[in-house]
């Protein structure tokens, strides 16, 4: 008998595909790679060009990079004694970024767990519309509304001499923050697999331990994402923050002090300054530390989630 | 049998439709911008002029009754701060620019190393300088002393009862500074000549334009600020000002400013690039007569005595 094997019959040619479909896929695969290492792209050229317009300043022998850092006094265009110290500007973007976030992650997270477990359909799409809704408030109008309507709010309850302050500002962050929250914690929620929630519902576990215990567990990196965007948000916001907040140089000792942020001091200031300038090239780096602030936070946010995988 | 489409549910050619559906969208879009660009074919100068927020009301106000007196010239005001509008001068962006304060040496030398040229400087009214406080506020006059010592980096004043001075139904005691931001012309000249060219006080309120300053001090009963004379409003009072503690103290108004003995008087000036030629010329003749004038009295500044008007 001939040997049974497979070689008993020759394996049919494969179809011969046209050149041009061969080149068009590989073309089509180029360009999606391309598109997806464009974002890394775009982040170094920023992170280039900020460096390129601070950079003279930094080797300047009168700058002091401990001075900018650490001291709380800005006084960049003063005729008798220039001093360039961002603290106080980095304490305000703290105060108010750590406040809104107090604020936005109860209401966020329990709106994402709210919408993914508690509702039925029809209320969970129509809350769901008018959350993106408040996304798609642009941020100038929620300026508007911290300088006007919140500001009087506040001193009429607080018995605060201004109504621009910190608590203004966190507050208006919080509102600009939640739908974010919201819509990707919902998103997280609901990519926890089925098979969870029915093991859990199968051992007599009541709705709140299937919250508590199963769903925020098992969702914990999508959630923790969710929350770091929020913060992203809040750490980035300029136009909000440069009406709600007072727009004052200095240290809060309560919630009811006026601060300047990081972003709002650039926006107030670069107009003004003469392009190349040595103001010019201080708001440059101050450009750089809120990048370096920003990626510290989410550095420090990857270390935690790995190791909560670790501990698995 | 399984798998058959329900009929209709889908389109022929979805790629077809969405593809036409786009070039539509965007013949459209031309359509529309070409036909507002190629409107009256006619010779519209455009005169950019940009600079202090103190001066943007009278500026627009200037800007809308040219347009009546030489409908070919456009011109297109913009505020943002005397500093801004000087600093687009240095990089030859603007005609004019409009400021509340003096360029200084360095800005005119960086005006000669960037474009050539001098900038050439026309005063074009005067304003008062007014300190405002909040109208329950029973304070009214102040001396510059006393002003530096609560607005200045080295002032002991923060608290109201160190002037004497109690608010009725005030929530505290401190005073509560209402200042501008850097890029004003009007923070530069009250740094100047209030304080000697030292620095503010840091943790006052820096508002974005001269009647932000005037709202905030109205809803504010603690509070003190500065801004042009005309951003009065009935919830505030101006301060009289007295050169030195002890001297008499003026209030800010027409005459005090013209004859200088209210001691924050001020120029507002406009600033080209050179000597100002063709329409901008026109246009700085025509501020400087008395039409030009008479608007800028309209907007609560000083109009330039008639000596120095354009006849």
């Amino acid at each position: 008998m001939a040997p049974n094997s497979s070689t008993g019959a020759v394996a049919p040619p494969r179809p011969a595909r046209s050149r041009r479909s061969v080149w068009g896929e590989r073309g089509i695969e180029l360009l999606i790679y391309a598109s997806g290492v464009s974002a890394i792209v775009f982040i170094l050229a920023i992170l280039f060009f900020i460096l390129r317009e601070a950079a003279p300043v930094l080797f300047s022998d009168r700058f002091s990079l401990t001075q900018f850092l650490f001291s709380t006094e800005w006084y960049p265009t003063s005729a008798s004694n220039v001093r360039y110290g961002t603290l106080a500007l980095s304490a305000g973007t703290l105060a108010v970024t750590v406040l809104a976030m107090v604020l936005a992650v109860p209401f966020g997270l329990g709106g994402a767990v709210f919408l993914s477990q508690f509702c039925g359909p029809r209320l969970r799409e129509s809350l769901k519309i008018i959350i993106e809704l408040l996304a798609a408030i642009p941020s100038v109008v929620w300026g508007f509304i911290g300088l006007t309507v919140m500001s009087r709010l506040i001193v009429t309850y607080t018995g605060a001499p201004v109504g621009v302050n910190v608590l203004n500002g966190g507050i208006i962050l919080a509102l600009m923050s939640v739908p974010i929250i919201v819509s990707i914690g919902e998103d997280a929620l609901k990519a926890v697999p089925d098979s969870y929630i029915e093991a859990a519902t199968a051992m007599g576990a009541t709705r709140w331990q299937l919250v508590f215990r199963v769903l925020l567990p098992a969702a914990r990196n999508g959630l923790l994402a969710a929350v770091l965007l929020g913060v992203g948000r809040a750490i980035g916001e300029t136009m909000a923050v440069l009406m709600a907040t007072g727009h004052a140089v200095q240290i809060p000792h309560g919630i009811l002090d006026s601060v300047r942020t990081l972003t709002a001091n650039i926006a107030a200031e670069l107009g003004e300054a003469p392009a190349g300038s040595e103001h010019y090239q201080v708001l440059f780096l101050t450009g750089v530390l809120l990048f370096t602030i920003t990626m510290l936070v989410n550095l420090a946010a990857d270390l935690i989630i790995r190791g909560v995988r670790a501990r698995k | 049998m399984m798998g058959q489409p329900v009929s209709g549910t889908r389109p022929d050619h979805p790629t077809r439709t969405i593809a036409a559906a786009a070039l539509l969208a965007a013949l459209a879009v031309l359509a529309a911008c070409g036909g507002g660009a190629g409107g009256p074919q006619s010779q519209t100068t455009t005169i950019q002029n940009k600079g202090s927020d103190t001066m943007v009301n009278v500026a627009q106000a200037w800007a809308e009754e040219y347009k009546r007196v030489a409908p070919a010239v456009d011109v297109e005001v913009s505020g943002g701060g005397s500093g801004v509008g000087i600093a687009a001068l240095l990089r030859g962006t603007v005609d004019i620019a409009t400021a509340s304060r003096n360029m200084k040496a360095e800005e005119i030398e960086q005006a000669k190393r960037n474009t050539g040229r001098t900038p050439h400087e026309v005063i074009v009214g005067y304003d008062a300088l007014a300190v405002y406080v909040h109208q329950s506020n029973p304070i009214e006059s102040i001396s510059i002393e006393q002003l530096a010592d609560i607005f200045g980096e080295r002032g002991a004043t923060v608290n109201w009862s160190q002037l004497g001075v109690r608010i009725p139904g005030a929530s505290g005691d401190t005073i509560v500074r209402v200042s501008r931001q850097s890029s004003s012309g009007t923070y530069e000249f009250f740094r100047d000549h209030v304080m000697g060219n030292l620095d503010f006080k840091l943790g006052s309120r820096d508002m974005n334009g001269s009647k932000e300053v005037v709202e905030l001090i109205g809803g504010t009963p603690t509070a003190i600020g500065y801004s042009g004379m005309g951003y009065a409003t009935p919830a505030v009072k101006m301060l009289r000002i007295a050169a030195r503690t002890g001297d008499p103290a003026f209030p800010p108004s027409v005459e005090n400013t013209l004859n200088k003995t209210y001691p924050l008087a001020r120029s507002l000036q406009l600033y080209t690039l050179g000597e100002p030629q063709g329409a901008v010329k026109a246009y700085i003749d025509w501020i400087l007569s008395d039409a030009g004038q008479k608007i800028l009295e309209e907007s609560g500044y000083v109009p330039l005595p008639s000596e120095q008007r354009n006849k």
